[in-house]
This record gives structure tokens, sequence and C-alpha cells, in this order.
């Protein structure tokens, strides 16, 4: 499994890669592979204000449902609008193709208090 | 907390080799998928062949001069019209005519064999006894099953066992060098399910992973059966629900014996049933799961989801629900939002056989 140096983790598995004041989330390769194939991403609308650890989403495998914690404050700017007819990509590239929101993060020293790719292995052991 | 110490089966080193993800399942440690994925295992199954390790599932063997007195007794299906190697499906259902579990009953040359739900296994045993005089009730310990299921399956299982299946119908078995082969399974799809010494259990599964065949977990076992609309105990039956609710009249013979719960069904029969079991379609991509509840078009309340899965074959969610009175449109509600869907044959998947 990969867990990418230059992103922040929550302990909810979700990933955080900051560009200026923006952040894409997605979840990671962990716990992709634990729900297994994913048929459906249930994000919130454009313009909604998250709290820091809000639930704004869920992720549906065959199997299962698990909700989606926003790390960081912020408000939703952007949906990846590939997820709707390719929910899969969360498998398949779940760093890259497979983001599932952008946030204009309220307040970017949040990142602070994720954890690094190093930390966020040592809490899956 | 003390951890539950789950049952493994005699493929579980197997499972293991393939890197199947294990998961506790009525008191057993089960693959629910391999690393193939759900997705993958349930197409392989529709499209060519899937084998699954139900090792799980009680093996029942009643036996002696009261065997058949005795099925009929506690079953509701009539085992006096099986011939010899043939199996029936039937229930059994308690005084109300609710339903203990749903069973496979075989009658063999030495005794009945009756394949119960691995949660179920040990009640159903203790259900049989009561009913037991000259004869006796043990579970078949010595045996376990495998699946082996898909368009190709038979065809595999006469290459692997170089035995000649292609007159086995439906519904019956034959015996050959120490295995029971049935033309039976759970997922719509033709295939055959077979009965094993478990000390030859590993070596049968090696030989089929070896013709490529994918391997198949709970998971895909159970997106196969659903499209089938197949009911499962825990879902679809309980005791609180009747055969014929689930739609499996059929499986009800009034015109044998006494059996248990015979004069409830036959009142529900005379009187109408409360709920029936339907499937259906829905729109969006949301996943209704058991317990959403389900309502007319206009808001008033039909029933509710006893399991529902993305459909891999038709590309959308799909569901089996009970319903308090005939609907062709409904709305089921997940996470507080409602979902238009309309009530559809159980069999989703069309060309099920």
């Amino acid at each position: 499994m990969i867990f990418p140096e230059n992103l922040k983790y929550s302990k909810e598995h979700e990933w955080v890669k900051a560009d200026g004041t923006v952040a894409a989330i997605g979840i990671t390769d962990y716990a992709q592979d634990s729900l297994g194939d994913v048929v459906y991403v249930e994000v919130p609308p454009l313009g909604k204000e998250l709290a820091a650890m809000q639930e704004f989403g869920v992720v549906e495998s065959v199997k299962s449902v698990s909700s989606l914690f926003c790390p960081v404050a912020g408000k939703v700017v952007d949906r990846n609008a590939a997820l709707e007819k390719q929910p899969e990509l969360v498998n398949d590239s779940p760093y890259d193709s497979g983001w599932i929101i952008k946030v204009e993060m309220a307040n970017p020293a949040d990142l602070n208090s994720l954890l690094s790719a190093a930390d966020y292995q040592k809490l899956l052991k | 907390m003390a951890a539950e110490i789950l049952k493994r089966t005699p493929l579980y080193e197997e499972h293991l080799r393939l890197g199947a993800k294990l998961v506790p399942f009525a008191g057993w440690e089960m693959p629910v998928s391999y690393p193939a994925g759900i997705l993958a295992e349930h197409q392989a199954v529709r499209r060519a062949a899937g084998l699954f390790d139900i090792g799980h599932m009680g093996l029942i063997k009643v036996e002696g001069d009261g065997a058949l007195a005795l099925v009929q007794k506690a079953a509701t299906n009539d085992a006096a019209r099986l011939s010899m190697n043939q199996c029936q499906y039937s229930l059994l259902c308690n005084e109300r005519g609710g339903v203990i579990d749903d069973l496979l009953v075989y009658r063999l040359p030495m005794f009945y064999l009756i394949v119960a739900n691995a949660v179920n296994a040990e009640r159903v045993a203790a259900r049989l006894k009561a009913f037991g005089d000259n004869s006796s009730v043990g579970f078949y310990d010595a045996y376990c099953a495998l699946s082996l299921q898909g368009p190709q399956a038979c065809q595999l299982a006469e290459k692997v066992l170089s035995a000649a299946l292609a007159g086995l119908k439906k519904n019956h078995a034959i015996w050959w060098r120490d295995i029971i082969i049935s033309r039976t399974g759970y997922t719509g799809e033709d295939g055959c399910e077979l009965i094993v010494a478990k000390t030859e259990a590993a070596k049968l599964w090696q030989a089929f992973m070896k013709e490529g065949v994918q391997p198949c977990g709970l998971g895909a076992r159970d997106t196969l059966r659903l499209e089938a609309g197949l009911p499962l105990y825990g879902h679809e039956y309980d005791e609180s629900t009747t055969p014929l609710e689930a739609g499996y009249g059929w499986a009800v013979k009034f015109d044998k014996s006494e059996f248990a719960g015979r004069a409830a069904l036959l009142a529900e029969k005379s009187q109408g049933r409360k709920k029936q079991l339907v499937g259906i379609e829905l729109d969006g991509r949301a996943i209704p799961r058991q317990g959403a509840r389900v309502f007319t078009v206009d808001g008033r309340p039909l029933g509710a989801v006893t399991s529902g899965t993305f459909s891999p074959t038709l590309r959308r969610p799909v569901a089996l629900a009970y319903l308090t009175a005939p609907a062709a449109q409904v709305a089921v509600e997940i996470r507080g939002a409602k979902y238009s869907g309309k009530v559809v044959d159980k069999a989703f998947r069309q060309g099920v056989k």
C-alpha cells in the first residue's frame, strides 16, 4: 500500500492535499482496500460549510457504507464529477483521479493537527 | 471481553494463501472476498465459473426407520416425493408458521441429508431431534461442502473429477468416488455443489484453482443470490416471517401429513398474507440496506428493505423488501432522503433459471 509523503492524513482514513488555501480530500489506499469495490460516492453541494471532522458524505462499496469526514474546516468549492460515472476511481487511483472534494480552508492551521504519512502508517499497525 | 473463537473450514489455509479477506460470519472465519474483488468474483460466476467454500453450512444426517416420518413432521415440503438421490428446497417452521430456517433436503441411499444455514445449524439439529422417535439425528461431521457455480461449472467439474454430469438434472445428485455431486446452487446460475470428506477438501479446491477457477467469497455469494431474488435467513427469513410471505408457498405442501406450522400457514393461506416480499429497482446510486423504510409515492409507510446491494449485472441499486400492500412505484428512504424505485420481479437478473 502507498501513503504519499506530501499528504496529510486523518485518523478516519482521509487524506488532505493542500494547494495554497484549497485542500483536496480523498480516502487512503488502506480505506479503499478495506471497503472493496466502491460503487457510489455521496458528496455535499458546492458552497456547503464544513467544520473540521464534520461528516460530509458517504462511500458505498458493494458490501458496506462508510461515512466521510472532512479533516479541515472550510467551504466546498469543487466535487469530483468523474466519480458519478466511475466511482471505481476511488479504488484505482485513491490519491489522484479518485479525489472526492476540494474545500477552501477556513483555517489552514487545521493541517497541523493532521497525521504525517509515517504517523498514519503507525496507526494502521 | 473474551474474543469469540471462530471455527475454520478445512479450506482456511487455502484462503490465506490466496490472499482472501477473512471476516467473522455465523461463528466462522470465512472469506468475504479475494484480491479480485466482489464485482470480479460476481462476474466470473455469471460468465464462466466461481468456487465457493460453503464448509460453514450445517450438514445434518437423519437416519433410521423413522427418518422420512421425522422429516415430514418437521419440514414443510413433501419429502415422500423425492426419488433416490434427489433433493428439494424445504422450510423448518415454528407453530406460528414462522421460519426457523430454510433447508435443502436430500434423499440419499443410507439417510436423509439436511443442509442448514451455518447460523442455525445447532437449532435445526435440536428441532429435528424434537420430532425424533425411531430415528437418529446427527451432524455429518466428516464432510463439508464446496459450491462451483457458473455456466462453465459442470464442464469444469467433469474435467477435474473425470465424472459424467451432462445427464445430471437440477436438484439431483450422484455419488462419485465418495463425493456427492448435486446440481444445485444459490446464485441463479447453473452449477453444482460438492459434498466431500474434509480430509479431501483442500486437494479438490486446489484442483479447481489449477484450472483457473475464480475463488469467490461471501460478498459475491450475497450479490449473486440477491440478483437472483433468493432469500437469506436473517434478512428475508426469521421467525416472524412465513414462507408464504416470502413467496415460497410452493415449498409448503398442505396435502401431505401433519407438519409443524401447518395450521397457521393454512389459516394464512385462506385469510391472506400480511406482507409480501418484492424486488425493487432504485433510481440513483445510493444503496438501500437492510432496515431502510419503504413508502408509497405519496408518503405512506409500506414496509422495509431486507437486503440491498448494487447489482453488478443491472449496474444499479436493487433491494428485496416486504410490503404490506401492493405497489408499482415506491420511495425508499436512505440517510433521510427518498429515492424513487419501481417494484419488479424478485429475480432481478433476466434469464435466471
